[in-house]
């Protein structure tokens, strides 16, 4: 039997509110996703969402439990580990794009491979042209349009031949058209490079798209608390 | 992460902030050129000053100090301390110590120029620097001894527009004063090639024209003696300002010294002549001392505005930091990243200041040769070329630490945009 590509255990991170108090955001049992598979995350807003995806990429550290991606386990590892981790085995699209202004679309994608497999030009070239972007290559973020920035997201998070993609509301900002065009063209490229996909998202339509969706409200006990939980700490 | 990723981000953020980049970037330029132009011309100055390789060992002058006579008849600066009797040159020039005896006698000029009568040697047998005598131009030639010839420096028949063949009338003193015109007129005989010493700026005439110009009075004796056209002037009446002396051995400088300063009462032996001018840089090395203060100010101002300019983009840049950190960047990565920017400004800045060194070096240079006459080397080497863009460098780095320590503190989650 193959063994999960990641796979969580009695993972909890709690924020501390400005009173001092910790509240609980992310209480989740168990969670295991497979080599390749597309897996969607049904959470609403403040469900903690984006905090079980920054724990995954260890950009956030957990208070308890294990996050055992690729066969590393994110709490052993040592901070430079965990980058190195997340910038060879995850790809991140999020859902406001977060690409670097001053840079080009192709500079975006190589930025991705710069901590990672290393520069390649050729294949971040590859990359916007498979997205529909070969002619927009030279444009910056401010010069494209939302679904187009999108694309670019989407070719930046495979730069460095990730096996797990993490996508956060990739089409919340997105018109239905384009949220399902934008959907298909991740599912699709994902499966052509054999990443596995894990998409959270509120919205049924692009819910409905796959064959297994996971209720953050079920998987994750402090869901009902990480709702109140103040809005500095609102990576939820 | 390669040097290459390094250097692409920070190529980036410098082209975002281009102009507080380039403001910067134009402040440690001056700060380099200002700090390079401080030691290097300080340094030249100096050597160039306390003679270097001369080719005449000392100067004896009237009794008195041994800078003025020095910066007088070597400089040809300051005025002159007096004069000696003929005969104390007759006697140190058969002195078996001494190898080479040329008299000077000063006190005239031609439109700001001054004019050293003395002997026809001077140009066959005196080195202004060791191996070097004064050549004549094509076409000139030496005075002769009876004549009123005048040979005229470079730099001077440069200015005055003089040329073999012209004629002019000194003036009485230092100052240009048309009621203190002489009547007497030389004739120039030749021009001399460039030596880039002090003496360029010379009008050399036979001695005994400044003895028999109108107006000139003798007292070699005691008594005023005014010569006679036609009649030789007796040696005891005759008087010379300086002697410009080379020794035959290293030893005589002592003994001379011994007889003439320490025992003797009427004369001075300047000697040896660099060190003579090393005690006047000496004296005035607060001078230096403070000029390498501001350039080190300078400096501190100039790592003070790297410092800010970067870390004012701080804000703007946290996100920035939180997605390349999303991306797998390290801390160290980005760390390094605003060290290495703070390095480039400075390095860019330094390799610019070797502009702004070349704009204040030709201005000193400019304004030495004018004063002075003394040529200084805009090629040659200074130990402050190297170590200026190196350290201008090292203190960009640790100006850059103070930002690169926010950047490697940017909390990734909380600087990502809230999504959700």
């Amino acid at each position: 039997m193959t063994p999960p590509l990641l796979e969580i255990t009695d993972l909890a991170k709690s924020f501390a509110a400005p009173d001092g108090a910790r509240s609980l955001t992310i209480d989740i049992p168990a969670f295991a996703l497979a080599p390749g598979e597309q897996v969607a995350v049904r959470g609403s807003s403040g469900s903690g969402k984006t905090t079980l995806l920054n724990l995954i990429a260890g950009i956030l550290q957990a208070d308890r439990g294990r996050i055992v991606l690729a066969g590393q386990d994110l709490g052993t590892l040592s901070e430079s580990r965990r980058d190195r981790l997340r910038a060879t085995t995850i790809g991140y699209v999020f859902q406001n794009f977060n690409l670097l202004q001053g840079y080009s679309a192709l500079e975006n994608v190589m930025l991705g491979m710069l901590f990672g497999a290393g520069i390649d030009r050729e294949r971040a070239r590859a990359l916007l042209e498979r997205v529909g972007l070969g002619h927009r290559l030279h444009y910056r973020p401010a010069q494209l349009s939302i679904g187009q920035q999108q694309r670019v997201a989407v070719a930046r998070a495979l730069a460095n031949h990730p096996k797990l993609v993490l996508a956060d509301e990739p089409t919340g900002n997105l018109d239905q058209r384009h949220a399902g065009d934008a959907l298909a063209l991740i599912r699709e490229v994902c499966r052509e490079q054999n990443a596995a996909l894990l998409l959270v998202s509120h919205d049924p339509a692009v819910l409905s798209a796959f064959d297994r969706v996971e209720d953050l409200a079920q998987l994750n006990r402090a869901a009902g608390d990480a709702r109140t939980s103040p809005a500095s700490e609102a990576t939820t | 992460m390669t040097g290459f990723g390094l250097m692409l981000l920070v190529r980036r953020s410098l082209r975002q902030h281009a102009l507080s980049s380039v403001v910067t970037c134009v402040s440690v330029a001056l700060a380099a050129g200002l700090t390079m132009a401080v030691f290097a011309i300080n340094r030249q100055t100096y050597d160039a000053f306390t003679g270097g390789e001369a080719g005449f060992d000392a100067v004896l002058g009237a009794r008195g100090s041994q800078l003025q006579l020095v910066l007088n008849t070597v400089f040809h600066l300051e005025t002159s301390p007096g004069n000696i009797p003929w005969t104390m040159y007759e006697e140190i020039a058969a002195n078996p110590r001494v190898e080479l005896a040329i008299p000077y006698a000063v006190g005239d000029n031609y439109r700001g120029y001054r004019i050293v009568g003395t002997l026809p040697e001077i140009f066959t047998k005196f080195q202004y620097r060791t191996g070097k005598t004064f050549q004549v131009k094509p076409g000139g030639r030496i005075f002769t001894m009876a004549s009123h010839d005048a040979v005229v420096g470079e730099y001077a028949a440069r200015k005055l527009g003089l040329k073999v063949g012209d004629t002019f009338r000194p003036y009485h003193g230092l100052a240009v004063d048309p009621k203190t015109q002489h009547k007497d007129e030389f004739t120039v005989v030749g021009v001399l090639e460039p030596t880039n010493s002090p003496s360029d700026r010379v009008i050399w005439i036979p001695i005994e024209g400044i003895y028999r110009m109108s107006g000139h009075v003798l007292r070699g004796t005691g008594q005023i003696y005014r010569p006679i056209p036609g009649e030789d002037i007796p040696p005891a009446a005759r008087e010379v300002s300086a002697v410009m002396l080379k020794f035959s051995n290293p030893a005589a400088g002592f003994a001379l010294d011994q007889q003439i300063n320490k025992q003797g009462k009427v004369a001075t032996l300047a000697w040896p002549v660099a060190q003579v001018m090393a005690e006047l840089f000496d004296r005035i090395g607060w001078v230096s001392r403070i000029l390498a203060m501001v350039a080190y100010l300078v400096v501190v101002v100039a790592a003070g505005s790297v410092l800010a300019s970067i870390y004012n983009t701080m804000n703007e840049r946290r996100r920035e930091f939180a997605i390349l950190r999303a991306l797998g960047a390290r801390r160290a990565t980005v760390f390094a990243a605003i060290v290495l920017e703070a390095t480039t400004i400075t390095t860019v800045g330094a390799l610019v200041g070797f502009l702004v060194y070349g704009a204040i070096l030709a201005a000193a240079f400019y304004i030495v040769r004018e004063q002075t006459g003394i040529v200084l080397d805009a090629f040659r080497f200074d130990p402050a070329l190297v170590l200026t863009p190196l350290g201008i460098a090292a203190v960009g780095a640790l100006a850059g630490l103070v930002p690169a320590f926010k950047a490697y503190r940017t909390d990734v989650a909380s600087n990502l945009t809230p999504s959700s």
